[in-house]
């Protein structure tokens, strides 16, 4: 199983959204790991994920926001 | 619809404050505009000497304290900088340039769209097609770079200013100007205007409202969510609007001008500068008061944006656009388009955002 990595850090929105987006297409399915340190970007993530049926689940580590979704 | 709650209340108090702070004496088809009342604030602190526009806004300063408070409540306050300064500098110089050739940003010209301003519409327009662009330009490359944490001091400086500010105003320091006829002198009482900012900027911060983040989240992957408060706020002032019998369709409108062509190219420079500094006007103070510099950076770009626009004679009146003003905003589209695409150009050899795929057992 793969796990891909999109790290959105430091960015401002639509850029974080449009990676995740396709790290989505580019996977299909299986796990993404996104980060992100700004809460427009956490939920923008967040409502891409489920807007595309994946699963999402958000933790923070070191004051950074972690995006796993799920597929 | 449970996840638009947030965004639902934000677009209705900033709709019934719009009408209420109208009702209270803010310029008509206005009660909140945060490109005029940045200029007002630039006025106010001499560094454009237009005597009709000047007036120390409490509106912006209750939104940067407003948002700067909840950010700290939600735990959202986040010291960041170092991406492109310069850059986003100029485009909120050359965005204010085309809010004021159009006489509003995203927001006044929803509020002017709920008064039956058909020259909104035409700025709707415009501003759709400069953020289309923008999301081009973005979709195939274009990046201000990332930003990468900063001392807590660092995003202490932007709010800091505010509240000092406030503190100064409300103390009736002399060095803050006011005009005595014209849009400036038109302001409801001072601590209802504050009252009504505080509570947008709280609002703002927790639903992430931003009108051009709208339009943009739409044409990218047809998210509705921001652009929801888009629709709530007309919705909302437009029922107000025709409760208090200010709702009249037409060309003629108040601090309006209906050259549609600089109405529409002027939202299109705005619209595009937005998009590329990741959001419009009220996102850049909110974004500025959560701890971000670069956000604080594209604020003091639209501060000077405003006043340079009155002192070199660009920004727009009822009379219309002046031929400064004609002429900047086509320089500032071939600018900022010339920008991008050498952005894009010269992005094309390094490695942008960070997509590797790990095995994991």
């Amino acid at each position: 199983m793969n796990e891909r990595v999109v790290d959105a850090r430091g960015l401002l929105c639509p850029e974080p959204m449009l990676m995740v987006k396709r790290a989505i297409e580019a996977a299909g399915s299986g796990t993404i790991k996104a980060l992100a340190d700004n809460s427009a970007a956490r939920e923008n993530i967040k409502r891409l994920g489920q807007s595309q049926g994946w699963s999402v689940e958000i933790t923070e580590e070191n004051g950074d926001y972690v995006i796993i979704l799920k597929k | 619809m449970k996840q638009k709650i947030p965004i639902i209340l934000a677009g209705t108090t900033v709709g019934i404050a719009a009408i209420g702070l109208m009702q209270a004496g803010n310029p008509a088809n206005m009660g909140i505009c945060i490109a005029c009342f940045l200029r007002d604030i630039a006025g106010s602190l001499g560094l454009h000497q237009a005597a009709v526009v000047q007036y120390m806004r409490p509106e912006i300063l209750g939104i940067v304290i407003g948002a700067f408070a909840v950010a700290l409540i939600r735990r959202e306050f986040r010291p960041v900088g170092g991406s492109s300064a310069m850059a986003r500098f100029l485009l909120g110089f050359l965005a204010m340039i085309g809010f004021l050739v159009f006489l509003g940003c995203p927001l006044r010209m929803t509020i002017r769209l709920a008064a039956g301003d058909l020259n909104a519409v035409v700025g709707l327009v415009g501003l759709a097609a400069g953020v289309g662009a923008g999301v081009g330009f973005i979709k195939n490359g274009f990046s201000l770079g990332r930003a990468t944490p900063r001392s807590a001091v660092n995003g202490y400086l932007f709010p800091g200013i505010f509240i000092g500010l406030t503190i100064l105003f409300l103390a009736g320091a002399s060095f803050i100007v006011a005009s005595e006829k014209g849009p400036g002198a038109m302001h409801a009482p001072v601590f209802l205007s504050l009252a009504a900012g505080l509570i947008i900027g709280g609002l703002a911060q927790y639903s992430r409202l931003c009108l051009v983040g709208g339009i943009r989240d739409f044409l990218f992957f047809r998210d509705t969510y921001l652009l929801t408060g888009l629709g709530v706020i007309f919705t909302v002032a437009l029922i107000g609007n025709i409760a208090v019998g200010a709702f009249n369709v037409g060309f003629e409108a108040p601090i309006a001008h209906n050259d549609g062509l600089w109405n529409f190219l002027g939202m299109a420079l705005a619209g595009l500068c937005s998009t590329l500094a990741g959001g419009c006007p009220l996102r850049q103070l909110v974004a500025s008061a959560e701890g971000n510099t670069d956000a604080a950076v594209t604020v003091m770009g639209l501060l000077a944006g405003a006043a340079m626009a009155h002192n070199w004679k660009l920004a727009a009146s009822p009379a219309g656009v002046p031929v400064n003003g004609q002429i900047a905003v086509i320089l500032g589209l071939l600018i900022v388009v010339g920008f991008a695409l050498a952005t894009i150009t010269s992005k094309a050899t390094t490695q942008r955002g960070v997509v590797d795929e790990r095995a994991s057992s």
